[in-house]
This record gives C-alpha cells, structure tokens and sequence, in this order.
C-alpha cells in the first residue's frame, strides 16, 4: 500500500470508530445497533487484503476500547479477526463477487458476535446468551448488512482497491 | 499418463499485496496482532484501574475526547433527526391520545424542534438542581455524555467529567427523570458510568406508596428493563406504583445512593407458589438509550 492510502485507510478508520462510539452505537432499533467500525474494517479486508484489513481492525479496536474504557484488547482482537477473515475471502473466493461485501459482512457480523460474546464469558463478563447472540445481534446482521454496500463503496472510493492481478499464465506440464 | 503434454491453467495469483508478501508473513503479521490483542487484555486485567496499562488508556482516552466531543456536537442533529424518526414510530403504535401529539409535532420546523428539545432538557436539569428534590449533602456535577457502549454486554456510558471535575469511583448519577446508575470508572477529563440496566448494577429501592422494600436489577435478557427483587410475599406492590431509591444507613455505613431519587414505575406485580419473593418488574424513568446529559452527584462531605 502506499502512503496515501494508508493514511487515508487509517483516517476511514479513526472516524468510523469515533462515529461508532459517540454516535452509532446509541442508534438501537429493535434491540440493537449498527457496527459502522465492524463494515469499514471488513470492507478495508476485502479491498486491500487480509494484512491491511487485520491492521485496521487492531488500530480501530485500540481506539474503541480507549473511547470507551472498556478492556484494552477486547474490541482489537475481535477486529483484527474479522478484517483477516475479510481480507482472506477478498483474496480468495470472494474476489470478483458483486455481493461479496454483502456476503462478508453478514456472515462477519455473527461470528465477531459469538466470538465477542465467548471472550467477554471468558473474562469473566456477566453476559446473557439469549441477549447477546439473538435479541441485540440479529437486528445488528441486518442492519450491519444493509450498510454493507453503501459503507464499501465509500471506503473503496476513499482507499481504493488493491492492484489487479497479473494475467493468469499457462504452464506446460512435461513428462 | 494421457494428460501428460497438454497445457493446463494454473489458479491466477490473488491480487492483494499480502498475497505477494507470501502466507508466511501474512500469518506472521495475524499472529503478532493477536498476540498484542492478548497481551493488552493480561496486562489490562492484572494491572487493574492503577497500573501502567491503565494509565495509557487514561491518557489515550483523555487525548481522544477532544474528538468525541467534536464529533457529539457535530452528529447532534442527525441524532436529534433520528430520535425525532423513531419517536414518530412509536407514536404510531401508541393509543389515540397520543395522535394529537405527533400532528403538532408533525407542524413543527425540525430545526425549531431541535433549539426547543435542547432548551427544555436544560430547563429542567435547572428546575431539578434548584428545586426540592435535589437531594441535600450533595453537590452537582454536570456532564454531556460522549460516548456509548459499542457492544451488547456492557451498559454503560462515558460522560465528560473526570476527576479534574472532583468525580470519583461509586458517585451516583441521575437526570431529572430519576436515577442512571453510578460512576464506575474515572480518568481526570472523563468518567464511565455503569448504567442501571448493566447486569452488574443493583440499587436497593422501595416502593414509595407502599414501603415495601428489594433490590432494583437489571431483568435477564432484555435491554432496558429492570425488576424489584427480594420483596418479600406479605408486602404490598402495585401496579403504577413509583419505585425510590433507599438510601439507607447503618453505622458508619450508607448506601451509595441517596435516599428518595425516583427510579421508575412498577408495570407487573408477580406471585407463584414456587418463589420466595414476588416478581416486580418495574420501568425507568430516565430513557437510558437516549442520554444527552446527566449530572454526578458529589459528596459535600467529601469537599472539593
């Protein structure tokens, strides 16, 4: 990546994740909220690769925990996942898709959710089940998805995608 | 042996830079983020609210306030659009008593809605202060509060009040509306409140009709409702019935919180066979997903 476009990945971060704590995170609708940080940082795997999107994960989960006070870590462990799942999938199977943002951050959304949930019981949290995993993460994978398209299409047009691959080569297989 | 000589495609190279970098590296570089994320969460654990770890948060988090303030005021409106979305839903669903309310809301200017909405919260966080209610041996502390919890787990907020402020760990918070919960944690320009419907958070309350006494909670599996627990089967709860603080004293001890501050409404009064105590669910006052500004109460006996 070049400079740019690491320090333009770097700001669609730091603002995603000040609007997700200041702003974002109190918009609950039906039991519960987007995650714009979560969508940006998926969308920065799928166009950059599964390094970047790990990185911007970690470096948005630092500045989460710190708005927050919540315990340093948490939110950058399961960030950093994420964007590598997503970058893995952009590189991999997702490439070329159309809906594949669509696609990832549905899927992403509820497995940072279990994850989240299994490390928050392991630290000790007392967390409901029921709460976490259906009545605030459902409306969550819907909202999350319906930001998906209009999220990517920002970051791509602010970070822009990776460099295409060369041409597929032939190769001859001798005895 | 027949496919030998034929030219086959090779699967095309990904496109990404750390395709090229080889997986070796791209694990490489996972695996060092996930051991840094780890070693945050240890040292933030065994450090406590005292250690080095906490003290970069402290400073990471005062060094960010200046944006989540920025960022608050900047998203004000658009916050203050969506409450005014979602309030005309639920007044949709509300009876036909309400209906008149939304159409006068509906004649309103957005913009003119906003200045009035702002000016009348205000208005009423001064009667609250200057009025009776307040209670005595404590001086208030206003805040608007900056952040909210990013995750399903933790109900809590961060005000923008700190220990420069005079606010310290377990001072009460409460709005006109009745009580919010209590400080949990302080840095010198902020503060995390840890909310009433936090599963950590209990209040002992009683009914003020009634006097029957329990323990304010937070209900299992829900978002914002709480229960009065521990109310023994003799005792008399009703439905409408308002629910205070406490604010009891034994000795040298005294709950943290001050006696006769409103929580909320009792909407249910349960009674099985099978229980000890009946089940008492009970509405908050204060509209705790939607917080623009609260005040810390501070000890006068503590001094500044």
């Amino acid at each position: 990546m070049s400079v740019g476009a690491v320090l333009r990945a770097a700001a669609v971060v730091f603002v995603a994740a000040m609007l997700q704590t200041v702003v974002v995170a109190s918009l609950v609708v039906g039991g519960g909220a987007p995650n714009v940080l979560l969508v940006a940082v998926v969308s920065i795997g799928l166009l950059r690769g599964a390094v970047p999107g790990a990185l911007a994960g970690f470096g948005g989960g630092i500045v989460v925990d710190l708005a927050t006070l919540d315990t340093l870590g948490v939110t950058s462990l399961v960030l950093t996942l994420a964007g590598f799942w997503a970058g893995r999938y952009g590189e991999t199977s997702g490439r070329g898709r159309r809906l594949a943002p669509v696609l990832a951050v549905g899927v992403i959304t509820v497995l940072a959710g279990v994850f989240a949930f299994l490390l928050r019981y392991l630290l000790g949290e007392e967390v409901v089940a029921e709460h976490a995993l259906v009545t605030a993460l459902a409306p969550t994978v819907v909202l999350n998805t319906l930001l998906a398209l209009p999220v990517y299409a920002l970051v791509r047009a602010l970070v822009r995608e990776a460099p295409a691959a060369p041409p597929a080569r032939e190769v001859e297989v001798i005895a | 042996m027949g496919a030998l000589g034929v030219s086959v495609r090779r699967v095309p190279p990904t496109p990404s830079s750390s395709r090229g970098r080889g997986p070796l590296r791209r694990r490489l570089a996972v695996g060092v983020l996930v051991l840094a994320s780890l070693a945050l969460i240890t040292l933030s654990f065994r450090s406590g609210d005292e250690g080095a770890i906490a003290g970069a948060q402290d400073a990471g988090a005062a060094a960010l306030r200046p944006f989540a303030v920025g960022v608050e005021r900047v998203a004000q409106p658009f916050r203050d659009a969506y409450a005014w979305v979602e309030s005309l839903f639920d007044a949709r669903s509300e009876a036909e008593r309400l209906r008149g309310d939304v159409r006068e809301l509906r004649q309103r200017a957005i913009q003119a809605e906003f200045a009035v909405r702002e000016n009348e919260h205000l208005r009423a966080l001064l009667r609250y202060l200057d009025g009776p209610r307040f209670p005595a041996e404590f001086r208030p502390v206003t805040a608007e509060v900056i952040s909210f919890p990013d995750n399903a787990f933790t109900q809590a907020v961060v005000i923008a009040a700190g220990s420069r402020d005079g606010v310290r760990v377990d001072d009460p918070v409460v709005t006109a509306d009745g009580l919010v919960g209590l400080v949990s944690r302080v840095t010198a320009s902020t503060a995390r409140v840890q909310l009433l419907t936090d599963q950590g958070a209990a209040v002992s309350a009683l009914d003020l009709r009634t006097n029957a006494q329990g323990v304010v909670r937070h209900a299992r599996g829900t978002r914002e409702t709480l229960v009065l627990d521990r109310v023994r089967k003799r005792d008399v709860v009703h439905v409408g019935d308002e629910i205070v603080t406490a604010g009891w004293r034994s000795g040298s001890l005294s709950s943290l919180y001050p006696k006769g501050i409103p929580i909320g409404e009792v909407t249910y009064v349960g009674d099985t066979d099978t229980d000890f105590f009946k089940q008492v669910q009970v509405d908050p006052y204060v509209d705790l997903g939607s917080l623009d500004a609260v005040i810390v109460l501070l000890p006068l006996a503590r001094g500044r």
